[in-house]
């Protein structure tokens, strides 16, 4: 990658024409206008955006490129809402090797392709050599939420149960895996995944599901004290039912990692009635998405605002909102 | 066997909770040393489970809470001299100096890179032969072995561009001076389990006659801490004060020797200062005669250091199990752990990080801290 | 300080001149420095911290422990 492949000219042409074209192949990107135009549906419109910023950019399970469509598809699903079109917008370092740049690029084609999204709309810009980080990408998304879908954070209520899709912490150790000066070895890859598909089938099984999350950065911590804060209630976990792997759990024992403050990439916590409960678990392990799921809590009007977890040896804990990214420690 | 979930069976949990129970009949108050022992009591939810008239306290027992502010202030000077690759345990990172910290430092520019073992700084130094490459050699005696070995390696491998930048300390020193403070509260000492994996139990019997403490050295799966404050427990209730260990399959009276015999080559005693709470003699190690070409010390002299500012910051009290964190008049105000002004409340196991967790901000004499 | 976790060795090998092998934590294999216990065998456990080995755990002795504690009376019920 050199600075003259984002300037607008020749390169960058080329690079448009030749690389991301035909990966993520679709007529109204290949319209090259300066829009895209796309027919308007008759109920809501869902739209988000993230930034993917990863180390390494290549992990064991996938790469940001996964990261980056997986990731805002999830954002439209946990508001139920059909994920249809993305936007790519990429930042790339000088240096980057073209090799990578269209690993990555690959990587989102086909996990647009798994998801039933298109790219209709992207940039490139380069900039000079800096941190290493290689390559950053926005995304952008839209998604059509159907009549009558109302998920929310501050919608939980004392009695309500709390579910996640399957085991935490995968995608977070891998990538710690093979972070540099850390590496360690073990059978860990990131879950980044499109989870649209089981939340559909959880809707179907129950119209009354209050909230969905995906607990990417801060992990499970961060996401049950979002919806303990915004919704004004109590959380008790516990931490024998929260399904991690052992690897997962070894991997965060050698380092000092709470695994419950791990980042998550194909994973959703769900808080739901506690008379629907049971028929949501069920759907839910019908899907590939879903197969290890399980209840893990439930809300409470007590201690309100705070999560509590329930240790394996009857204590109890507060989790804590994580302050920020966890670092290996020795004490 | 894999001796950890053996350690963490909640019905031998049960048993020895009922078993102190049994024991205790007055008000006691048990220090456990090391943050580790610290992280495994919050992390599993212990002290709210023991009987109110168990009371624990949290000593200093952590290299974020006790390395010294002047000592930060070196590590930041360093790092940000153009062309040092400064490596460090990923624990010191948020520790504030008087005005910033290495992560602070490290998104301004400075390379500080975290590694698991002072091995791969030696490594580093290795793969840039054209930089400095300095490691923040904290701990305890756990660490001492590491970062013992790192410098002979260093200079067996001739990796002349390698410094240590020496900040190890001692816990015995640390516990004698704790219990010669004036408004010592604490009775009985759990002792850290993996610093007497290394160092054995030798400097302990001495303290505890001298002082009447019961010492138990201790593990730190619930179970070995649970069993660690029962003997503790059973001894204050017949007015013992023995060493005890409770912690065999891990630590010897002697303990190893091979780790012995590399500190001693590369260390000699020093005294320290130990933030919050002063200087204490001959708490710390710094590198001998022999090995004084990889102090990072001699290698970067400082000629300023920010002057360590008096704080109002009281955590050397919090640390002694004086004061309690909503006493203090900063708590939850100025210092939060998003804004920490001193080390307990920086460390996750810090006591004031432990209160403010649990929103704990009115005074009381309990240290149950979980939501009841 | 106190960061240490059990890890059984797979392999011994030397680098550099220096013992290292690789320990297997429960899934997860890292290489780790044994100079501090040059004699440990395959298949036996170490105590791990910040990379390096600093004791060897005894089996006989934790199983002593775990007996101990199971013969204590549980809590009335």
């Amino acid at each position: 990658m050199t600075l003259a492949h984002g300037g607008g000219g020749q390169l960058s042409a080329e690079l448009v024409e030749h690389l991301f074209i035909p990966a993520f192949h679709n007529a109204t990107l290949a319209g090259l206008a300066d829009s895209a135009i796309l027919d308007r549906p008759s109920g809501r419109i869902a739209f988000t955006t993230d930034s993917y910023v990863v180390r390494p950019l290549f992990f064991p399970g996938g790469c940001i490129g996964d990261l980056a469509v997986n990731g805002t598809v999830n954002d439209l699903a946990m508001c139920g809402a059909e994920p249809r079109h993305l936007s790519a917008a990429f930042i790339l370092e000088e240096g980057l090797l073209l090799a990578d740049l269209a690993g990555i690029v690959r990587r989102m084609a086909e996990a647009a392709r798994n998801a039933g999204v298109q790219i209709v709309a992207g940039d490139t810009k380069v900039v000079e050599r800096s941190r290493g980080d290689g390559c950053h990408i926005t995304t952008s998304g839209i998604g059509f939420v159907a009549d009558g879908v109302t998920l929310g954070p501050n919608r939980a209520r004392p009695g309500d149960v709390i579910l996640v899709s399957g085991t935490l912490g995968d995608h977070g150790m891998a990538v710690m895996s093979v972070r540099e000066g850390l590496q360690f070895e073990a059978v860990i890859r990131s879950d980044t995944a499109p989870l649209h598909r089981l939340v559909r089938a959880m809707l179907d099984a129950s119209a009354d599901i209050r909230c969905l999350r995906d607990p990417t950065r801060g992990g499970l911590a961060a996401t049950l004290n979002e919806i303990a804060r915004q919704s004004r209630v109590g959380i008790i976990v516990d931490d024998s039912s929260i399904p991690v792997r052992t690897e997962v759990r070894s991997a965060c024992e050698m380092l000092g990692f709470d695994p419950l403050m791990v980042a998550n990439e194909g994973k959703l916590v769900a808080v739901v009635p506690l008379d629907r409960a049971n028929d949501v678990l069920k759907r839910m392990r019908r899907e590939p998405e879903g197969q290890d799921a399980a209840v893990i809590g439930r809300v409470t009007a007590e201690h309100p605002k705070r999560v509590v977890v329930r240790t394996g040896i009857g204590g109890s804990r507060i989790l804590a909102m994580p302050l920020g990214e966890q670092l290996p420690r020795i004490c | 066997m894999k001796y950890l979930a053996e350690f963490r069976d909640p019905d031998l949990a049960s048993r020895l909770l009922a078993a102190i129970r049994r024991a205790v009949t007055r008000s006691w108050v048990i220090m456990e040393v090391c943050g580790g022992q610290t992280h495994s009591i919050l992390r599993h939810g212990i002290d709210e489970l023991l009987p109110p008239e168990v009371e624990l306290v949290h000593g200093p027992g952590c290299p974020v809470c006790v390395t010294a502010q002047e000592t930060v202030d070196r590590a930041l000077m360093i790092a940000s001299q153009p062309g040092v690759i400064f490596c460090s345990f990923g624990d010191m990172l948020r520790v504030p100096g008087s005005t910033t910290d290495l992560l602070r430092a490290k998104s301004e520019g400075a390379d500080v890179r975290v590694v698991y073992s002072p091995l791969d700084a030696v490594r580093i130094a290795q793969e840039n032969p054209a930089r400095e490459v300095v490691f923040f050699g904290i701990g305890f005696e756990t660490t001492a072995p590491a970062n013992a070995f790192a410098v002979q390696a260093a200079q067996r491998l001739g990796v002349s561009n390698f410094s240590l930048l020496a900040a190890q300390v001692r816990v015995p020193p640390a516990i004698e001076a704790l219990l010669a403070s004036p408004g010592n509260r604490v009775q009985a000492f759990l002792a850290a389990g993996h610093v007497c994996t290394v160092m054995g139990c030798r400097e302990y019997p001495s303290i505890a006659e001298g002082h009447r403490v019961p010492i138990v050295i201790t593990g730190f799966e619930p179970l070995d801490i649970l069993e660690g404050i029962r003997r503790a427990v059973v001894q204050l209730e017949s007015e013992e004060h023995r060493v005890e260990n409770a912690f065999e399959r891990s630590a010897t009276f002697e303990g190893n020797p091979a780790a012995q015999a590399i500190i001693e080559d590369v260390f000699e005693s020093t005294d320290r200062s130990w933030r919050g709470i002063g200087v204490i003699p001959n708490s710390g190690w710094k590198l001998r005669e022999e090995y004084r070409s990889f102090d990072a010390e001699g290698r970067f002299p400082c000629s300023e250091l920010p002057r360590s500012a008096t704080t109002a910051c009281r955590s050397g009290e919090v640390l002694q199990g004086r004061l309690k964190p909503p006493q203090c008049p900063l708590f939850g105000k100025e210092c939060t752990p998003r804004t920490p002004l001193g080390a307990t409340m920086v460390s996750d196991e810090g006591t004031c990080a432990a209160y403010h967790r649990a929103g704990r901000f009115t005074p009381d004499t309990a240290t149950h801290h979980a939501a009841s | 300080m106190c960061l240490a976790i059990p890890g059984r060795v797979t392999t011994l090998f030397d680098q550099n001149g220096i013992r290292m092998g690789t320990l297997d934590f429960g899934g997860v294999k890292k290489d780790v420095c044994l100079a501090c216990v040059p004699d440990i065998g395959i298949g036996e456990y170490a105590i791990v911290h910040a990379g390096f080995a600093i004791g060897r755990l005894d089996e006989a002795a934790a199983l002593d422990s775990l007996r101990e504690f199971q013969a204590m009376e549980g809590a009335a019920p």
